[in-house]
């Protein structure tokens, strides 16, 4: 690990201006991210503000019905927080599917919107890497790619996004809140990671110096029919290598509206517009599932290793909406 | 007099329990060494190829930083060189010939697998001639005469090769993340940091990293690993035995790279007085290291003391002397001050050892009555360009059934890769994987019963020597493995069993492992309060020896364990083989017993010897040994206390020490534990997704010292064979040879959730045998069996036969 400075902000804006005053500052929140990277050489911050006696640990909902979560928040205590589980299920059984107890009780629900990819390149200085060293090449793309993403790739990187949280967050529409030295502003949640495109090393529109300081849930009664499904290598303690957040409103048997969202496959948490229209009006019931499958995966660009997720994840998609479809 | 078996057996709970669990127990990274430094390894990122130049210059720089060893400026050390083998070359034993002189002659020092002990047999003598000493000499090219035969004088027990290890004596790279430095600061974090700072220019060559593609080079190696037997085999008629199959199975099994990862990283303090070397080191031989080091500084073996009071776990990988143990001494002398080195978890990926990959060709046929009249196995095994390990998997199978016709061979391929080493059950994990998997295979073809068709061919003695088994119970544990698991609820049609949506599989595999043991010495003291020390070098890598101990002594001298303390981890103690092959219970455990016993008749003699004791003129067959007294058996009230009889004869102490060896029973018989293994599987038949439901394991072997370390040991073993069936596997970059998932996030081992109660039970073996103590050995014979079984029950259960593991959802879409 490089040497570091580190401070504990007691204050947002204290906070905030030490980060942008220092080119190469990072926040630190729970750190299951960073400090691992750290501890890696893979992220090399001089300068750490740790922002965990900051006060946004709150969980409320707003007037209007949306629910808004304070960046600090746990992911544990989100994860059973009854307002959470009761109308945003997916987002509950997200967080109860990611890591493990012990992450969840430090990781922060700013924090994970941050999460970076578990690509073995990434996370191995020895090899070249885009994402991390601009311009160095793509190890994924002839190596080994079994955990890579097949949806918004680019000729320099294939890594997938890695959270299961966001997964859920994108597929309900939330908005992030963000501080920065000039001022607040809030981005849809689609809009907040970007594809990696020619620059893998831009994962998000967050600028240096913004703290995020809270997300919304906007009001979605349907989404209490609403499920997480996630299928990975072992039964706990493992990234998905396909996942699936899934709500439906379904009356009388016909689709009224529907949110579908990809993890583990995406370069970025993969929000499935194109399936969810093409969910609208039908029947619910497997057909509609299957046809909303094969377009949620249209443009799936799979490598060596990573062929199968393309099938996986049409069958997941499936039996994600023929779960939500159930729940009564 | 007869053995009172008060303890023995008992599930006691472990005496360093309650140490583990407050933290009190110190691994070796952990013991208080004064002015202690940090070293960190540096390693090669490329997989083959010269070093040209390393900058050390910033990192010297670096406050803090004391030394930075490298290829261009290590210290000399004649006998740690290496050379590349050619590929078609059979690599000798010794990193250098003038070394095998002295490594020969281990006396009671076994390497990890220890199966040259006691096992003079034609497997222990090929290894004798072949590859000690010239092969070694000639190949490494230097460091002195090629005396290695000298090495094997006296017949004395011999043991396996040491593994050659990079100590910055070349700046060749063989394999990826290579030692190629060390960095030693005051601080870990300095140290760390100083090494990531060193830049590496490399000339780097083409790596061999395919077995698939170097296959046209694959060699016969002079011996089969581990098991030092000879590489191929047959038996009867091969040809024939195909001819006259009515039913025959023909494929090839692949099971992959796996790494042990213990918990407990491997560790090393090393401090010098003058030329005096201690080293607290996390090793599972602490005899066989002291010699191997020694020899390498060129120190005599009585100048360097090995402490090891706890293992965090070895599995193989901490058998053999790696080359990190080697370089923190070397740091240590360098910088005048001790130094302390762990290797980060990344670290053990490669350089100490892991299970090679291995490709199985396997041929079966059966009569129509389903009596085998054909197996061969043919096993092809990775292993590196610059040493020579074989992962024997054909072995097993030249004594699991009786068949007129049985055909083994081992072949190797040399890759750029680290060495790979023991590993769990080294030959019989991965070779009864695609034994059992092909009778399951053979069972479809025949129309039997699995269990069946095992009992149609089951070996009464020793197909290869034609000896009789010591003991045998592999019968019983299929039949009481049935029970338990409920065999007879399975309809034999792949695909016919569901739980809802769920598919569901039985499966069942048949489990083996010899029965080792190398000679080791033990020592019984009694002290005046009653207490007894007893010592033996030794190590607990985790399985309770400390525990087990105590019980075979408090019965063997006739105390509660209370009054036991049992000692072990130390080379100033009475010497001992490596914990590696199962075999120290047996070795380690006939000692303690000896020892106790010796003690114990050396009590009875003072005693029958003593006009003032109650016990004068008795004879000792009268007298029983029970809770810290002697008593007649035939009345109880008359006897007495250890410490009165002690104290009238103005004894401070009573000691014993035996030294114990097996004698020729492996001559007369075949030695070997045995098993069961039943599994039920349930595999969503949509996402692939496979959850092992249900499992029970019976075991023969030999006596059980504790039914509690037992069972846990057999869990382990069992844990890590539905691992190795369904998620290890050491991804490995096709272009540099670099292990790409090299933490314990991306490389799979199961959690909780991933394995149910597993049902664990022994059938009664009594084994007049195999030695004094009884045992069979139970460290490997857990994981043997256990990836079939679970292959085997997903078969069953989705009609797939995956036949190259792990076996992943995606191999199931």
């Amino acid at each position: 690990m490089h040497p570091f400075s580190y401070i504990r902000a007691t204050d947002e804006r204290a906070a905030i201006g030490e980060v942008s005053a220092t080119p190469d500052a990072n926040f630190v929140a729970g750190g299951s991210t960073l400090i691992d990277l750290m501890k890696l050489n893979v992220m090399q911050p001089t300068h750490l503000i740790d922002i965990n006696a900051l006060p946004l640990t709150k969980i409320e909902t707003l007037a209007d019905g949306s629910v808004r979560i304070g960046a600090m928040v746990r992911n544990s205590d989100m994860a059973y927080n009854e307002t959470i589980r009761s109308r945003y299920p997916v987002l509950s059984e997200a967080l109860l599917s990611g890591a493990s107890a012990q992450l969840r009780n430090v990781a922060t629900l700013g924090g994970n919107i941050m999460q970076r990819t578990r690509c073995y390149y990434f996370r191995d200085t020895a090899m070249p890497c885009n994402k991390r060293e601009p311009g160095s090449g793509c190890s994924a793309m002839e190596g080994i790619n079994r955990i890579h993403a097949i949806l918004g790739t680019s000729s320099r990187c294939i890594a997938s996004h890695p959270s299961d949280m966001c997964v859920a967050l994108i597929a309900l529409d939330a908005v992030v809140h963000v501080r920065g030295p000039r001022g607040e502003r809030t981005i849809p949640f689609a809009d907040f990671h970007v594809l990696p495109g020619d620059h893998p090393e831009v994962e998000t529109v967050l600028e240096h110096g913004e703290l995020i300081t809270a997300v919304t849930l906007p009001p979605l009664p349907f989404a209490t029919r609403s499920h997480y499904l996630k299928v990975r290598d072992r039964a706990s303690y493992a990234f998905a290598l396909v996942s699936v957040a899934a709500a439906l409103d379904v009356q009388q048997g016909t689709i009224r509206n529907a949110r579908l969202a990809l993890g583990g496959v995406g370069t970025k948490p993969w929000r499935a517009l194109d399936a969810e229209k093409a969910l609208l009006g039908k029947r619910a019931g497997e057909a509609a599932y299957h046809a909303a499958a094969e377009i949620a995966l249209r443009s799936a660009k799979p490598h060596k290793h990573n062929a199968f997720k393309v099938e996986l994840a049409k069958r997941s998609l499936v039996r994600a909406l023929t779960t939500v479809e159930a729940i009564v | 007099m007869k053995r009172a078996e008060e303890w023995i057996g008992k599930p006691m709970d472990r005496v360093d329990g309650r140490l583990k669990v407050t933290g009190g127990a110190r691994y070796s990274a952990d013991m208080p060494v004064n002015n202690v430094a940090y070293g960190f390894l540096i390693t090669s990122t490329i997989g083959s190829g010269h070093i040209r130049e390393m900058d050390t210059s910033e990192a010297e720089k670096l406050p803090g930083v004391l030394a930075i060893l490298t290829p261009f400026h290590a210290p000399k050390m004649p006998k740690g060189s290496i050379k590349a083998q050619s590929s078609n070359q059979q690599t000798g034993s010794e990193q250098s010939g003038g070394q095998s002189g002295t490594s020969g002659a281990a006396g009671g020092a076994q390497q990890q697998g220890g199966r040259g002990s006691g096992q003079q047999s034609a497997h222990g003598s090929q290894f004798g001639q072949g590859s000690t000493g010239g092969q070694g000499g000639g190949q490494s090219g230097q460091g002195g005469p090629q005396s290695g035969q000298g090495g094997q004088s006296s017949g004395q027990a011999k043991r396996p090769p040491d593994r050659r290890i990079h100590l910055l004596q070349e700046t060749d790279v063989f394999y990826n993340r290579q030692p190629i430095g060390i960095v030693v600061a005051d601080t870990l974090d300095r140290a760390m940091h100083a090494a990531s700072l060193v830049k590496v220019r490399y000339q780097p060559s083409s790596p061999s990293l395919s077995m698939k593609g170097e296959m046209h080079r694959a060699y016969k190696p002079k011996v089969a690993g581990g098991h030092q037997a000879s590489p191929d085999s047959e038996q009867g008629d091969l040809e024939s035995g195909w001819e006259m199959a009515a039913n025959r199975t023909d494929h090839t099994y692949i099971t992959p790279i796996e790494t042990h990862n213990p918990l407990e990283p491997h560790a090393t303090i090393a401090v010098w007085e003058g030329d005096r070397l201690t080293l607290f080191d996390a090793t599972q031989g602490i005899f066989p290291a002291r010699k191997r080091i020694a020899d390498l500084f060129e120190i005599p073996v009585e100048n360097l003391r090995i402490v090891t009071h706890f293992v965090g776990g070895g599995f193989g990988s901490k058998g053999p002397v790696w080359s990190h143990v080697v370089l923190t001494a070397m740091a240590a002398r360098q910088v005048g001050r001790p130094v302390k080195l762990t290797l980060s978890r990344p670290q053990m990926f490669g350089p100490i050892g892991f299970r090679g990959e291995t490709q199985q060709h396997l041929r079966l046929g059966a009569r129509q009555d389903g009596v085998l009249s054909l197996v061969e196995h043919h096993g092809v095994v990775q292993t590196s360009v610059f040493d020579e390990f074989i992962e024997s998997v054909g072995i097993a199978t030249r004594m699991m059934y009786a068949c007129p016709n049985i055909g083994t061979t081992h072949r190797a391929v040399r890759l750029n890769m680290g060495t790979p080493s023991y590993t769990r059950a080294p030959g019989e994990a991965p070779g009864m994987y695609a034994l059992e998997s092909a009778m399951d295979e053979l069972s479809y073809k025949v129309g039997m019963d699995p269990i069946e068709l095992r009992l149609r061919n089951y070996a009464e003695v020793e197909p290869e020597s034609g000896k009789p088994f010591s003991s045998k119970s592999l019968r019983e544990c299929y039949r009481v493995g049935a029970e338990r698991f409920g065999w007879s609820k399975r309809t034999a049609a792949p695909r016919s069993m569901r739980d809802g949506n769920m598919l569901v599989g039985y499966g069942m595999a048949t489990a083996t492992y010899p029965t080792n043991r190398s000679p080791a010495s033990a020592r019984a003291r009694l002290m005046a309060d009653g207490t007894a020390i007893v010592q033996s070098g030794s190590q607990d890598i985790g399985t309770g020896t400390y525990t087990v101990m105590t019980q075979v002594a408090a019965d063997a001298i006739g105390l509660p364990p209370e009054r036991v303390q049992f000692q072990l981890g130390d080379t100033d103690l009475p010497p001992t083989p490596t914990s590696g092959g199962s075999q120290t219970a047996a070795s380690v455990g006939s000692a303690v017993l000896l020892a106790g016993q010796a003690l114990r008749s050396r009590l009875v003699q003072l005693a029958i010897g003593d006009r003032q004791s109650p016990l004068f003129g008795m004879s000792e067959s009268e007298i029983v040994a029970h809770n810290g007294g002697i008593f007649l058996k035939s009345d109880g009230r008359r006897g007495e206390e250890f410490t009165a009889l002690l104290a009238r004869n103005g004894l401070p102490q009573l000691e014993a020490r035996v030294d114990a060896a097996p004698g020729d029973e492996k001559t007369k018989y075949a030695m070997h534990s045995f098993g069961a293994h039943f599994v039920e599987v349930r595999v969503d038949p949509d996402l692939g997704q496979i959850r092992v439901a249900r499992y029970t394991g019976v075991f023969g072997a030999g006596r059980i010292l504790n039914a509690k370390t037992a069972r846990n040991q057999f869990m382990g073993g069992i844990t890590w064979g539905i691992s190795m069936a369904l998620m290890e596997n050491t991804l490995i970059d096709p272009r540099t040879g670099r292990p790409m998932n090299a933490d314990l996030a991306e490389y799979h081992v199961p959690v909780h959730a991933d394995i149910p109660a597993l049902d664990v039970t022994f059938v009664d073996e009594v084994d007049p045998y195999v030695n004094p103590v009884g045992v069979k050995g139970i460290g490997e014979i857990g994981i043997v069996g256990a990836p079939a079984a679970v292959a085997n029950a997903v078969y069953h259960a989705t009609g797939r036969r995956i036949r190259d593991l792990p076996i992943t959802l995606d191999k199931l879409l």
